[in-house]
C-alpha cells in the first residue's frame, strides 16, 4: 500500500520505504519526469560510495562536519520523504555533512561545500544539514559538477534570528542525473534565501520545500535555469505556511534552446488556517529560444485562511518579444546582438537579487556560454 | 549630405480578412537641412510611414521605393537602416527589462560608429545628452524605459537622437502625451539636432502645437494614405483653425 500522493499541496511523507512503491508515471508528481531517464533512481539502482567527492571549504567561523549516518541532527528539518528516491537516499546515506553556523557568529565569507561526480556508472546517495542557530548569518553554496548519478536529501535549519543563503548549483556535466530534495524549516522572526541555478545535466529534479517554525520568518526561493537540448531540468517547490506574519517570494526564470529541450517548475504554496497575515507571491518565467522545446509552469495557491496581507502567482512562458527586438535593432544594434541583451536582461535582475558576489560573473559568464550554442551563432 | 526619397509607396498588413492597404502611393523627398512635417487625422496612415522607413516587419511594401542618398533602404534589415543614418523616434518607446539604459546607449552607439566610444567623453557626452532634456543622469543606471513617465521615454528618445547623431531622423508622434514643459524641452532637443547642419526631420503628428517650437520648411496633409495637400508653414496655421474636416469629408 502506497502513500495517497494526490494531492502535492498536502504531501504525507514517510520514511518507510514501503510506503513508496516505484513510480509508473502516472502519478501527479512524476507525470512531466522522464522516469527511464533516471537511471533506476526511482527504482532499485543500488547505492554505492564515491559517486561523489565532496570539497568543502568552510569560511573562518563556520564549522564542516561528516558525521555518521545515525547522527542526531539528521531529520531536525522536519524533513519527511515524499517520494521514493528521497526516501531511498534517506536509507541509503552512509554519512551526514553537517554545516553549522554557530549562534550569532555573522559570516561574511562564503562556504562552499563542492560536489565533484566521478561517473554516471554507480549511483550515490548523500545527506546535507545545514544549521544556522539563533542570530547567525552566512551564505553556503552547494556546487555540483562533474558527471554522477546522484540522489540527495539537503536539510536546512534556520533557528530564530538566523539569516542563511543557500544556494544550489548544478553546473553538471551533460549526462548526469540528478535528484534533489532540499527542505528548509524557518524559525522565528528568520530569513532564508535559497538559490538554485540548473544548467547542465541529463534529468535534473529538484524539490525544494519550505515550512516555518514560527511567526514572522521568511523565505525567498530564486531560480535560474537554461535546459539545452534533450535536457529535462525540473523544479518543484513548495512552500507550507505552517505559521502566522510569515512570508515568500519565489522567482523563478529559466531560458529553453535546442529540441526536447523539457523546462518544468510546479510553485505550490498552501496558507493553513493558523497562518494569518502571510504574504506571498510566486513567479516563473521562461523564454523560449528556438522551436522544438517545452515548458510546462504549474503555480498552485491553496488557501485556508482569508486573513491574510496578499497572496498571488504569475506565470509567463514566451519566445523574444519583437518590440524589444525592433527597438533595439532600430538603433543599429544588430540582431544576434540584440537578442544576448534581451536574453542577459531577462536574468540580470534574477542574478542581482541572488546576492553572492562571487557568482555573478560566474553565472553572466554560463548565460554567455548558453547563448553561443544558439542565439549568437 | 542626406536625401531621404520616397516614391510611389504602396505599404500592406496583414488583417485577420487578408492584406489590408494602408500607404497608396505616398512620394516625399527630404533633402538635408530640411523640416517636413506630416499632419493628419487618427488612421490616415502617418506611424504607418515612420514604421516603413525603418523597416518594421508587420509592413510589407508592395510598390514603391525609399532611398537614402540613392541607396535603396529597402534592401536593409532594421539595424542596417539605422546604421545608414536613419532614427525613428517612437511614439511608444519600447521597455526592455534587465538591460540599463547605459548599457543600452554604448551599444547602439557602438553599433552605428562601428568601434567603441572612448570611454571617458562618452560618459560625459551620456550625462550632457541627459542633462540637456533635464533627465536626471541616475537613469542610466535604470533599465530602458522600464517604468520611466511617458514624458521621460519621450526625453530618452531626444537623448538617443543626440548621441547617435543619424542623418535624418523620424520622429512619430514624439509630442503625443507630453506637457507644455516636455514639449518644449524635446522641441529644443530636436532643434539642437537641426542646428547640427545637413540633417533631415521628418515630424509625425496629429497636432499642430509642437510646430510652435519647431518650424517645419514643409507642411504635408495626410489622409487615407496619400499626401492629400501639400504647403509651408501656413498650411498648419490653417489645419489649427480649421481642423481635418474638409480632407477627412473629402476622403469619404
Amino acid at each position: 500500500m502506497g502513500l495517497d500522493v494526490s494531492s502535492h499541496l498536502h504531501p504525507v511523507g514517510s520514511f518507510d520505504l514501503a510506503d513508496h512503491p516505484v513510480p509508473t508515471g502516472m502519478e501527479e508528481i512524476w507525470r512531466f519526469t522522464p522516469l527511464k531517464r533516471l537511471r533506476g533512481l526511482h527504482d532499485s539502482a543500488p547505492f554505492a560510495d564515491g559517486a561523489v567527492v565532496l570539497k568543502s571549504e568552510a569560511a573562518p567561523g563556520v564549522v564542516v562536519e561528516h558525521l555518521a549516518a545515525d547522527a542526531v541532527v539528521r531529520g531536525t528539518s522536519g524533513l519527511v520523504p515524499t517520494d521514493r528516491v528521497s526516501a531511498r537516499a534517506w536509507e541509503a546515506a552512509t554519512g551526514v555533512t553537517l554545516v553549522r553556523v554557530p549562534a550569532e557568529a555573522v559570516v561574511e565569507a562564503t562556504t562552499v561545500l563542492r560536489h565533484v561526480g566521478t561517473g554516471a556508472d554507480t549511483a550515490g546517495a548523500a545527506h546535507t544539514v545545514i544549521v544556522a542557530e539563533k542570530f547567525s548569518k552566512a551564505t553556503v553554496v552547494l556546487d555540483f559538477e562533474g558527471t554522477a548519478v546522484l540522489a540527495d536529501n539537503i536539510e536546512i535549519v534556520l533557528e530564530d534570528g538566523a539569516e542563511l543563503t543557500v544556494v544550489s548549483l548544478q553546473d553538471w556535466a551533460d549526462d548526469a542525473v540528478h535528484h534533489s530534495t532540499q527542505h528548509a524549516k524557518i524559525g522565528r522572526d528568520a530569513t532564508l534565501k535559497h538559490v538554485s541555478v540548473s544548467f547542465g545535466g541529463d534529468v535534473v529534479r529538484h524539490d525544494a520545500t519550505a515550512e516555518y517554525d514560527g511567526p514572522g520568518g521568511s523565505v525567498e526561493m530564486l531560480g535560474m535555469y537554461f535546459a539545452d537540448e534533450g535536457q529535462h531540468i525540473e523544479h518543484r517547490l513548495f512552500v507550507d505556511h505552517t505559521a502566522p506574519k510569515t512570508r515568500s517570494n519565489v522567482v523563478y526564470k529559466g531560458a529553453l534552446q535546442g529540441e526536447g529541450a523539457h523546462a518544468v517548475w510546479i510553485g505550490n504554496v498552501l496558507i493553513r488556517k493558523v497562518a494569518e497575515g502571510i504574504e506571498t507571491y510566486e513567479e516563473n518565467r521562461n523564454l523560449i529560444l528556438t522551436d522544438g522545446c517545452q515548458a510546462d509552469s504549474v503555480p498552485n495557491l491553496e488557501i485556508e485562511t482569508g486573513e491574510i496581507e496578499g497572496a498571488g502567482h504569475a506565470s509567463a512562458t514566451g519566445r523574444f518579444d519583437d518590440n524589444q527586438l525592433f527597438y533595439l535593432r532600430s538603433r543599429g544594434i544588430e540582431e544576434a546582438e540584440a537578442r544576448r541583451l534581451v536574453v542577459h536582461g531577462f536574468f540580470n535582475d534574477l542574478i542581482g537579487k541572488i546576492g553572492v558576489e562571487s557568482l555573478e560573473d560566474k553565472l553572466r559568464e554560463t548565460v554567455e556560454a548558453e547563448l553561443a550554442k544558439n542565439v549568437l551563432r | 549630405m542626406a536625401t531621404l526619397e520616397i516614391k510611389d509607396l504602396h505599404v500592406s498588413v496583414e488583417t485577420e480578412d487578408g492584406p489590408k492597404e494602408i500607404l497608396k502611393g505616398v512620394n516625399l523627398t527630404i533633402k538635408d537641412g530640411e523640416t517636413h512635417a506630416i499632419m493628419g487625422p487618427n488612421g490616415s496612415g502617418k506611424s504607418t510611414l515612420a514604421y516603413t522607413i525603418s523597416g518594421h516587419p508587420k509592413y510589407t511594401v508592395t510598390s514603391g521605393s525609399i532611398t537614402l542618398d540613392g541607396v535603396d533602404v529597402l534592401e536593409m534589415s532594421v539595424d542596417e537602416r539605422a546604421r545608414a543614418g536613419l532614427f525613428l523616434a517612437m511614439q511608444y518607446p519600447v521597455e526592455v527589462p534587465g538591460v540599463s539604459v547605459s548599457n543600452f546607449l554604448r551599444t547602439a552607439k557602438t553599433a552605428i560608429d562601428g568601434e567603441a566610444p572612448k570611454l571617458r567623453t562618452w560618459v560625459k557626452d551620456v550625462n550632457a545628452a541627459m542633462d540637456r532634456v533635464k533627465m536626471d543622469t541616475a537613469f542610466a543606471s535604470r533599465n530602458v524605459n522600464e517604468g520611466f513617465s511617458g514624458g521621460e521615454k519621450k526625453r530618452h528618445e531626444i537623448v538617443q537622437l543626440e548621441l547617435l547623431d543619424p542623418k535624418v531622423a523620424v520622429l512619430d508622434e514624439t509630442d503625443s502625451g507630453l506637457d507644455i514643459d516636455a514639449l518644449k524641452i524635446v522641441s529644443e532637443g530636436v532643434n539642437r539636432f537641426k542646428e547640427n547642419g545637413d540633417k533631415g526631420v521628418l515630424l509625425i503628428t496629429h497636432y499642430t502645437r509642437i510646430l510652435r517650437y519647431i518650424t517645419p520648411d514643409f507642411v504635408h496633409v495626410f489622409v487615407n494614405g496619400q499626401v492629400a495637400e501639400e504647403g509651408g508653414p501656413e498650411l498648419a496655421d490653417e489645419l489649427e483653425a480649421n481642423g481635418y474636416d474638409k480632407y477627412v469629408s473629402a476622403a469619404v
